[in-house]
């Protein structure tokens, strides 16, 4: 970061105290750091991230990068990876023919088994019944540049896999899985 | 023909930086660099399109006020601008080009949908998709 943003901040800062507004913001410099993380994780997801390659990624420490992720783009870092797997599973189901077990491995899983039941708690179906229903319909996004056809069917996962299980178990503990990848 | 899209904007970190991005790296030219104290209009312009103007902007007071100014630093930070299209005759070619250059990509080049397509952002965080024209 320049001097000049340096001391634009501390005046922006200045005046945000001056009008009581908190300035609860992130560091800009900061998150694109975090950002450059993120961008190495939709390259290659089904890479294994663990929180130290994340961190170095963004040149911060371990614990101070997975309380800044979440805190930039409102899920943890090993979420994010997981909802980019399905994301790319269910792209690789809908419009190839390849078999299942070597869809979860492409998308980094190691085992058939973890991968259909994490697919299946995070989209309702499992791998057969999604590609089943998706390659019968018909697509019409070849006008739409990749990235963002890709994004639409990135799925939403705004509670922990652990935790969406539990809910319908109807079981209410609280969850002790760590969600940052060791 | 007179009508049309005149200028674009994009919010940058760092106005040198942003110049030295576009002009230096991608080859754009400069269309109007212009002072008044702290404020600075500065847009750029592909070679191929001299009436389209990309603008280069801080967000900054007193356009905007302290607070915001820094939430918007924040969300180009953070990736969360609209995404960017440039159009190249040869996507493979133009990335290793740009690389050499030290542009940051995001992803390789790859073919599908018949055209081939790269990803790369500026220094301030705005995502850039580099697509092959379709022949």
């Amino acid at each position: 970061m320049g001097q000049a943003d340096q001391s634009r901040i501390v005046a922006d800062a200045a005046k945000a105290r001056y009008w009581n507004v908190s300035m609860a913001g992130q560091d800009p410099a900061l998150l694109r750091r975090l950002l450059r993380a993120k961008d190495r994780m939709d390259a290659a997801s089904e890479e294994d991230w663990p929180v130290e390659r994340l961190a170095n990624v963004s040149g911060v420490s371990e614990a101070h990068f997975a309380r800044s992720f979440k805190e930039a783009f409102g899920v943890p870092p090993h979420r994010y990876l997981l909802t980019r797997r399905i994301e790319r599973a269910k792209a690789l189901l809908r419009d190839t023919d390849a078999p299942i077990i070597e869809i979860a491995f492409q998308t980094g899983w190691n085992s058939l088994g973890t991968f259909g039941r994490v697919f299946r708690d995070v989209t309702g179906k499992s791998p057969s019944e999604l590609r089943a229903r998706e390659q019968a319909s018909a697509h019409q996004l070849d006008q739409v540049p990749h990235c963002f056809v890709s994004a639409a069917y990135r799925p939403g996962l705004k509670i922990a896999v652990s935790e969406k299980r539990r809910r319908k178990a109807g079981d209410r503990t609280d969850p002790e899985e760590t969600e940052v990848p060791k | 023909m007179t009508e049309g899209i005149g200028v674009v904007g994009l919010y940058v970190h760092d106005q040198d930086g942003a110049l030295d991005f576009y002009v230096g790296k991608l080859g754009f030219q400069v269309h109007t660099d212009a002072r008044n104290g702290n404020y600075r209009w500065l847009t750029v312009k592909h070679p191929n399109q001299p009436s389209f103007e990309l603008g280069l902007f801080l967000p900054q007071e007193p356009v905007l006020d302290a607070v915001t100014a820094h939430t918007m630093r924040e969300m180009v930070a953070k990736g969360a601008m609209p995404p960017l299209v440039l159009v190249v005759d040869d996507c493979r070619a133009a990335y290793d080009k740009l690389r050499a250059k030290g542009v940051e990509f995001i992803q390789e080049p790859i073919a599908r949908f018949g055209g081939v397509d790269a990803n790369f952002r500026d220094p301030s965080g705005n995502a850039w998709k580099m697509i092959e024209a379709r022949s």
